[in-house]
């Protein structure tokens, strides 16, 4: 068996030598510096690979806590009123006990919760967990780099990252509080702090904390794009990129043109908070007293906000496209089907992104004839998007797929694309959402969408390139029963949510009880808190299962144990500083021929045979 | 100790969690990688197909015992004239987005089972096809087309405002837009403040700068526009009439939400909105709508004596997150028909009553000369006309005195 594997093996290192660049890269690295100690190796890293796995690791710190938040809002909503005196020992002065004994969780904390929960997924899972881990991990090695065009910056986009993440975490300890405006944190709710308590320091930290993010995001977005425009390897033409790069790159582009307009509203938001100006602030009378602040407009900070905060689901949903495309493809045995086709529409959706920002608007008092055109944009998405779809399921078609539990998440991302992305023609469309803005339905199609969606790419990469991370395999068994347990769970939590819409029932309340109209779903928000749990309880499973194979898994014999063509497969099983121990390997065709001439699959690194056409031609 | 106990609990679910990872990678290695592959690949695609049917069965029959919150169907149907517009438009979306729902969940996860690895089977290699590619653009925009057209038609209707030659009244009489009833929602944390405009029609002007314990809008009082403005405790409309809603807010942002009318819209400090519809249907008539459900054929929790179609009231709620109060901000709606609105409004009394002739009253002076001299009292519009008549009562009697005069001169 060893011999068998690794005579292609010897072929692909002789390929290397022979049609490889050479880069005297290991003459200017002896005994390789970079990684010489403790503190540079894991800590102060400059190697992308290392990066990436300090973004991935921090991420899923994050996605605990978020996921934590979640249950206890959930229970408040599921058991409005049970005791919650039980979590008095960790939330403390948030829990009030009545003479009953009962634990009542505080509406202050509830919206706290709520808006942490927003911000840590959106930002610190969904955007530097998945985007920076894989980003930073594939960008190099699937294009035939050493490194990222700067790994000190690359360095500092992490340890930004970090920061953000330290701010964040210390404004849950406030005594005021962490900020509870939500995460889109509009003002005047977010601009004073008379208007809630968190709006205090805890909004001060909330805007520090993501200002750092920022940088960090640019910082990491800068190094994307350069690498990609400017260290492909020999051979590796823009049209022969992986689709996992063509979306990490593109969401690159969108985080730099994007996440500047983000940090201006926060700065002027600063400035109204602390230096008595007047951008978003206007007429206002509160806590007794007529503020000085006139002229100001709240909803200028909406468009700022969502001129990010658009691209920014995008930006998320993005990686996990690029990501689910290749897993599939890898492991159906296929090419991805229309590959030029997915180019284009992964460009047409990141274009479209920046002009339909205002879909959150509609009901924000702007002109409502602006709105139409924010509706044509908007619904135009849906075209590109419903072709990525349908060659996702052409790639299938037809394919020798193997089920573990990378295809198994590919699969579980493409349902729930479909599931989510139906729900988002409703809400583009302006006149329905005049019903439906800022209820459960908006919050069962975005969960959806790009929540869970962006989970399952970030769970089938993290599955699937775990051996390229740390030599071994995740425990499949355990990785299936993760599978199944999320994809049931997260239906059941989410799907009851339209019903909920549809009825009226409004989001972010933190009982429902007080309306006629709204009160009739106890049951439903029972059942859901029900399957949140169980389906927070899988996660932990793969929590466990992640750092038992770090360790314990089962380990890599062969360096490209699928059957992969692309790049990061050529790399020593374990990789070192620089990637490959010799020659850069060229590129010599597009990265999807699996069943070509008869031929289970042809790595890029191979010549093209005598009169032999590109699979990406066409 | 719970705590010590918990810790113990996750433990221990770890520890059985590796082992069965541990015990199914020993089974393969004693069965060889191969077979125990294709029996996966076997059974997680079979898995799929279950979960494929499973899941659709799930959506439909979770739809169908939901069918009476969903929009538009049996008793959720809008109260208001545009609402109706905006259902079929979501109902037409259903459609469509439901068939696509259920052809491609069902392409997918066919196909993956269909499709699952089996040994010395060989995949096909199709790149692209450019036909099929073109065709599964071409349908989607055409669908896409279809429904922007239809839903920017009934957006740019349902948001036009009143027409500029329309006439403002607190007791509109006509179906059409030519006469229309102007109220004025409040939102600030946590309440909504209503005002009517009086018998003018008119709302008064108002200024945030003036707001105080007892002038809780801030309204102008040398503005007289304010002077017959009402304010209320619930919103009372009359069926068949067109109401312009003026949105505002005094400290942060809210949103005025009329769930059953379809309406919604921010209410924004500095920045008034509005809102424009008409309401067909009274409180009386949708209990009646509601009567024949079962889901209302319950007892109220509040109320036990009644059944819940007989307390449904139509309500007002906030939409927009203003604070930890934004789940609390109810004011319960009435619709009622045209007489019994026009009585009700007659009933109010104007805030101004209460400063009528005080130090915040601009024409204190005039007002204490009026009030003394004729005793006014504060008294609705209806009864306005008995201190008229009392008044002519003396101009008769000078009347009648006169003959006596006379009769007495003659003598
Ligand atoms: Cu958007
Ligand atoms: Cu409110
Ligand atoms: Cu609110």
């Amino acid at each position: 068996m060893a011999t068998l594997i690794s005579a292609p093996q010897v072929q692909e290192d002789k390929l290397i030598e022979e049609l490889g660049y050479d880069d005297h890269f290991h003459d200017h690295h002896h005994g390789d510096k970079y990684q010489s100690n403790f503190v540079s190796t894991y800590i102060f890293s400059m190697d992308h690979k290392m990066i990436a796995r300090q973004f991935l690791i921090t991420g899923m710190f994050w996605a605990i806590i978020g996921g934590l938040m979640s249950l206890i809002f959930r229970l408040q909503l599921g058991f409005p009123d049970e005791s919650m005196a039980w979590l008095k020992p960790i939330l403390g002065q948030w829990i009030t006990i009545n003479d009953e004994g009962v634990g009542q969780l505080s509406q202050e904390f509830y919206y706290a919760l709520v808006t942490m929960h927003g911000t840590i997924i959106v930002f610190f899972v969904l955007t530097a967990g998945l985007s920076g881990t894989f980003s930073n991990l594939l960008i190099p090695l699937q294009i035939g780099a050493r490194d990222m065009a700067s790994p000190f910056l690359n360095m500092l986009s992490y340890w930004f990252f970090f920061l953000a993440g330290v701010v964040m975490f210390a404004s849950l300890f406030l005594n005021t509080g962490p900020f509870s405006g939500g995460w889109t944190a509009y003002p005047p709710l977010s601009a004073l702090p008379q208007a809630s308590l968190g709006s205090g320091a805890g909004m001060t930290l909330w805007v520090t904390s993501l200002v750092f993010f920022v940088v960090s995001v640019l910082l990491g977005g800068i190094n994307y794009i350069t690498t990609v425009l400017n260290l492909r390897t020999k051979g590796m033409s823009m049209w022969r990129l992986p689709l996992t790069i063509w979306a990490f790159f593109v969401t690159a582009v969108l985080g730099l043109l994007s996440f500047p307009v983000l940090a201006s509203g926060f700065f002027l938001m600063m400035c109204d908070r602390g230096l008595g100006t007047s951008f978003f602030l206007s007429e206002i009378f509160i806590g007794g007293q007529a503020l000085d602040h006139v002229g100001g407009s709240p909803i200028l900070y909406q468009h700022l906000f969502w001129f990010l905060g658009h691209p920014e689901v995008y930006i998320i949903i993005l990686p996990a496209m690029g990501i689910v495309s290749e897993v599939l493809s890898v492991h159906a045995r296929k090419p991805i089907f229309g590959y030029k086709a997915m180019v284009y529409s992964i460009l047409a959706i990141g274009f479209l992104s920046f002009i339909v920002w205002a879909h959150h608007m509609f009901m924000s008092g702007v002109n409502p004839f602006i709105s139409n055109f924010f509706v044509v944009f908007t619904l135009i998405i849906a075209v590109p998007s419903a072709v990525k779809v349908f060659n996702w399921i052409a790639t299938l078609y037809g394919g020798n797929i193997r089920f573990n539990a990378a295809s198994l998440f590919g699969i579980g991302f493409v349902s729930m694309f479909i599931s989510g992305g139906l729900t988002g023609i409703f809400l583009g469309n302006s006149a329905i959402d005049i019903q439906m803005h800022d209820t459960y339905f908006v919050v069962a199609h975005f969960h959806i969408v790009m929540g869970v969606a962006a989970f399952f790419g970030m769970y089938a990469g993290v599955y699937h390139w775990f051996p390229k991370m740390f030599g071994r395999f995740m425990n499949e068994t355990l990785g299936k029963i993760h599978f199944w347990v999320t994809m049931i769970g997260a239906y059941a939590i989410f799907w009851p949510m339209h019903y909920l819409g549809m009825a009226g029932v409004p989001r972010r309340y933190y009982r429902f009880d007080l309306f006629d109209t709204f009160r009739h779903f106890t049951e439903i928000n029972k059942f859901i808190t029900i399957a949140a749990v169980i389906v927070f309880a899988a996660q932990l499973l793969m929590v466990i299962n992640f750092f038992y194979s770090i360790w314990k898994g089962k380990k890599m014999t062969t360096r490209n144990p699928y059957g992969a063509t692309t790049l990061e497969w050529t790399t020593p099983i374990d990789t070192g500083h620089g990637n490959w121990p010799g020659k850069i390997p060229a590129v010599q065709r597009w990265a999807y021929d699996y069943g070509k001439d008869g031929k289970e699959f042809i790595p890029q690194i191979v010549p093209m045979a005598e009169g032999e056409k590109d699979g990406g031609d066409h | 100790m719970t705590a010590i106990l918990a810790i113990l609990c996750v433990l221990l679910i770890g520890i059985v969690v590796v082992q069965i990872g541990k015990v199914t990678e020993l089974a393969a290695k004693i069965r060889g990688e191969e077979e125990v592959e294709e029996g996966t690949n076997r059974r997680q695609s079979g898995y799929l197909m279950v979960f494929m049917v499973a899941f659709l069965i799930f959506t439909v029959v979770s739809a169908l015992y939901y069918r009476n919150y969903m929009l538009g169907y049996g008793p959720h149907e809008s109260a208001s004239e545009h609402g109706g517009s905006l259902d079929s438009l979501f109902n037409t979306t259903l459609f469509f987005t439901g068939i696509v729902f259920i052809i491609t969940q069902i392409a997918l996860f066919y196909f993956a089972w269909k499709y699952r690895a089996e040994k010395g089977r060989a995949s096909l290699y199709m790149p692209h096809d450019n036909k099929l590619e073109v065709i599964w653009t071409i349908i989607p925009a055409v669908v896409m087309t279809f429904l922007v057209v239809g839903g920017l038609d009934a957006w740019n209707e349902v948001m036009a405002d009143i027409p500029e030659d329309a006439q403002a009244v607190l007791i509109p009489t006509t179906e059409d837009k030519s006469e229309f009833l102007e109220i004025e929602a409040t939102g600030y944390q946590f309440a909504w403040d209503i005002r009517y405009p009086g018998a003018d029609g008119l709302l008064g002007t108002k200024n945030f700068r003036m707001i105080t314990g007892t002038n809780p809008l801030g309204q102008d009082w040398s503005d007289e526009k304010n002077h017959d403005d009402f304010m209320t405790n619930e919103i009372v409309l009359p069926k068949n009439r067109w109401v312009r809603v003026r949105i505002t807010a005094k400290d942060v942002l809210h949103n005025f939400y009329l769930p059953h009318f379809r309406v919604k819209m921010d209410a924004i400090p500095g920045l008034p909105t509005y809102f424009v519809f008409k309401p067909t249907k009274t409180t009386e008539e949708y209990r009646e709508q509601l009567s024949t459900v079962a889901e209302y054929q319950v007892p109220d929790p509040n109320d036990p004596e009644k059944m819940l179609w007989e307390t449904f009231g139509y309500e007002l709620a906030c939409a927009e997150l203003c604070g930890k109060g934004h789940f609390s901000m109810r004011r319960a709606v009435r619709i009622v028909e045209e007489a019994e609105y026009a009585a009700w409004a007659r009933g109010q009394s104007p805030l101004y009553d209460s400063v009528r002739g005080t130090d915040d009253d601009p024409f204190q002076e005039e007002n204490a000369a009026t009030m003394e001299a004729e005793d006014v009292i504060e008294a609705p519009i209806d009864s306005l006309t008995l201190p008229i008549d009392s008044l002519t009562a003396p101009i008769d009697s000078i009347g009648m005195a006169e003959p006596t005069d006379t009769t007495g001169s003659t003598e």
